[in-house]
């Protein structure tokens, strides 16, 4: 059938060069907000961070597992309004509410995934949008979490417990990058592990995955709360980080669809194709928003799309896939 | 929560959603056709009526011509649309990983969706003196003209497509070639010509209803997204690939829409719509007509 998107990814003893530029990565990574300390840079890195979590969440799940989540806005959403939602009524702190959201998320995802993993490709995918479309609506609708008004955080001392930051706000930089870091090392590890072989396997051919023993719906679904989980923890993040979320800002499809893109982009099923897409996509989108003025011309939608067709037309193992080839030749 | 309208309302209600329904059948109808025939999603569909929709509108604008004689050309127009996209996007990815195969048309119809509010900004326009406006009073409940011609219109155009998949030389070689690919190729057919008659006739489908949408409903760039999801979810429901199967549940689905903004509340008709849809899948995963 399908003939996989992506070489099948060996992990194979790294050169010397390699772990220098891998080192030297991590330092720029590290150093940005001191280098550009200007709010505007500092937000854009934020965001960069905040999108390679997201990205490396879904990709566990449709890179690694094949299949592929429209709807992935819906966990993002659960995590910004578990938070928020357990500190305006119970006072709860936002870190506790963060891995209340992964937990809530995980939970959640595994009740949708339980049904929908029962269908295949085309058909899962529609229905995680249809999945998304519900809980949009929904939200919309519930007067408790705010309705369309949303929910506003209220505005607390200057603190890590409380987690909001105003004398230096670089502070959400680092914890931002604490949790794509953490999402990273849990995919590197994955592609290690018997789980991440067994994943691999259940994309590439869940029937003969089944027949030697994987019990692929089980599967499924641990990558599946995986996913979730991370992405929930980037929602909580957002809300803190932005201190109001309403349904049409957490819960979009657009925001499910930005997701899919920066991997597809990137490489999908590798371990760098979410940061890449990234690292390129999130600040050519400022761009665009700087040089036409926001997205009442449509033209970074224009360039998404055109992008989007591109790539899985012409190179559907993305831009890390595109290198690899490169530099086997 | 329930609140029970009169009969009057409920029967008023029946029959909008069985008119709107037609139409969301013909739109659905396109799709599985694609579907049956190469095992693609178009999930650029509902930007392709959202084109059909705004040829209808220019069409009217700059040459006053009505939706309801500009149906040929929207159908042609899309029907091109339809060709072109299977030359210079589907024909590379058949056979590609199912990422391709899904993100490919998925971009397309963000393109498409960005041109236009681009193009055309994102206003919403109207047009404003159809020739088919107004109520007509039939057996005591009133029935928008416009939607009474469109579903009629609908099913015409779904009846033509039928007798052309079932009865014809061209519709019976489409069929093997949904059937089997390489057994229809050993028999002589050009399989890649009937996937692009494929593409074009889906297309042309959409550029039909889309003009007939037009007389009474908004034009602007978003309008197919809710469409596209409506008629995933009638393709679903009927069977992926049955053409048959797509007019009854766009029926029900038109029905169910209906009932679900009258008894439970107007926001709520698409969350129900949707509920439906996961439970008859979960239930059935091959729709109700679909073969699987």
């Amino acid at each position: 059938m399908a003939s996989p998107a992506v070489p099948f990814d060996e992990p194979r003893p790294r050169r010397i060069g390699e772990r220098i530029l891998f080192v030297l990565l991590l330092l720029a990574i590290v150093a940005y907000p001191l280098v550009f300390p200007l709010p505007y840079y500092r937000d854009l890195g934020i965001k960069i961070l905040l999108y390679a979590l997201l990205a490396q969440a879904w990709n566990i799940l449709a890179g690694y597992c094949g299949q592929i989540s429209l709807g992935h806005a819906v966990f993002f959403g659960v995590g910004a309004y578990t938070s928020s939602v357990l500190q305006l009524s119970a006072g709860w702190s936002p870190w506790v509410g963060l891995a209340a959201g992964m937990l809530v998320a995980a939970v959640f995802s595994v009740l949708i995934g339980y049904p929908c993993f029962r269908l295949r490709g085309h058909y899962f995918a529609i229905a995680t949008i249809a999945v998304g479309e519900i809980v949009h609506t929904l939200a919309i609708n519930w007067e408790f979490i705010g309705g369309a008004r949303g929910l506003t955080l209220p505005i607390q001392p200057d603190s890590l417990a409380a987690f909001q930051f105003y004398k230096s706000k670089y502070i959400y930089y680092y914890i931002i990058l604490a949790l794509a870091a953490l999402c990273f090392l849990i995919t590197w590890h994955l592609e290690r592990s018997r789980l991440g072989y067994y994943l691999r396997g259940i994309r590439e051919d869940p029937v003969a995955a089944q027949s030697v023993g994987i019990p692929i719906t089980r599967y499924k679904l641990i990558a599946m709360a995986l996913s979730a989980a991370f992405v929930a923890a980037g929602g909580s993040f957002y809300a803190q980080y932005l201190l109001y979320i309403d349904p049409d800002s957490v819960f979009p499809l657009a925001l499910s669809i930005m997701i899919c893109l920066l991997v597809v982009v990137g490489g999908v099923g590798t371990l760098w194709g979410p940061l890449v897409g990234a690292a390129l996509m999130i600040p050519l989108s400022e761009f665009t928003r700087i040089q036409f003025g926001g997205t009442g011309s449509a033209v970074d939608l224009l360039i998404y799309g055109g992008l989007l067709t591109i790539v899985a037309v012409f190179q559907p193992a993305g831009l890390v896939g595109l290198f690899r080839r490169l530099r086997r030749e | 929560m329930l609140q029970i309208p009169s009969a009057e309302v409920l029967i008023q209600g029946i029959m909008n959603g069985v008119l709107m329904g037609c139409l969301y059948a013909l739109i659905a109808a396109g799709l599985s056709l694609i579907f049956g025939l190469m095992e693609i999603v178009n999930f650029a569909h509902g930007e392709f009526l959202m084109l059909g929709m705004y040829t209808a509108f220019w069409m009217y604008t700059l040459f006053g011509l009505d939706p309801l004689l500009s149906v040929p050309i929207c159908a042609a127009a899309l029907f091109l649309l339809g060709w072109l996209t299977h030359k210079g996007i589907i024909r590379r990815i058949l056979g590609g990983p199912m990422l391709a195969q899904i993100f490919a048309t998925f971009g397309l119809g963000i393109f498409l969706r960005a041109a236009a509010q681009f193009l055309w900004t994102p206003d919403f326009r109207q047009i404003a003196h159809p020739l088919v406006q107004g109520p007509v009073k039939l057996f005591g409940i009133s029935i928008g003209l416009a939607q009474l011609v469109a579903s009629g219109a609908s099913l015409a155009a779904f009846a033509v497509l039928y007798w052309f998949i079932t009865r014809t030389e061209a519709g019976a070689a489409l069929e093997a070639t949904a059937q089997d690919r390489q057994a229809a190729a050993l028999m002589g057919i050009n399989t890649e010509r009937m996937f692009t008659l494929g593409w074009g006739i889906s297309s042309a489908c959409v550029g039909i209803a889309g003009a007939f949408l037009a007389s009474f409903f908004y034009v602007f760039p978003y309008v197919g997204s809710l469409f596209a999801l409506i008629a995933y979810v009638t393709v679903a429901l009927g069977g992926f690939g049955s053409i048959l199967g797509s007019l009854v549940a766009g029926i029900m689905i038109g029905v169910i829409e209906v009932m679900a903004g009258l008894l439970i509340a107007p926001a709520f008709k698409y969350v129900a719509v949707f509920l439906i849809y996961l439970i008859v899948v979960l239930i059935r995963p091959q729709g109700l007509f679909g073969k699987f």
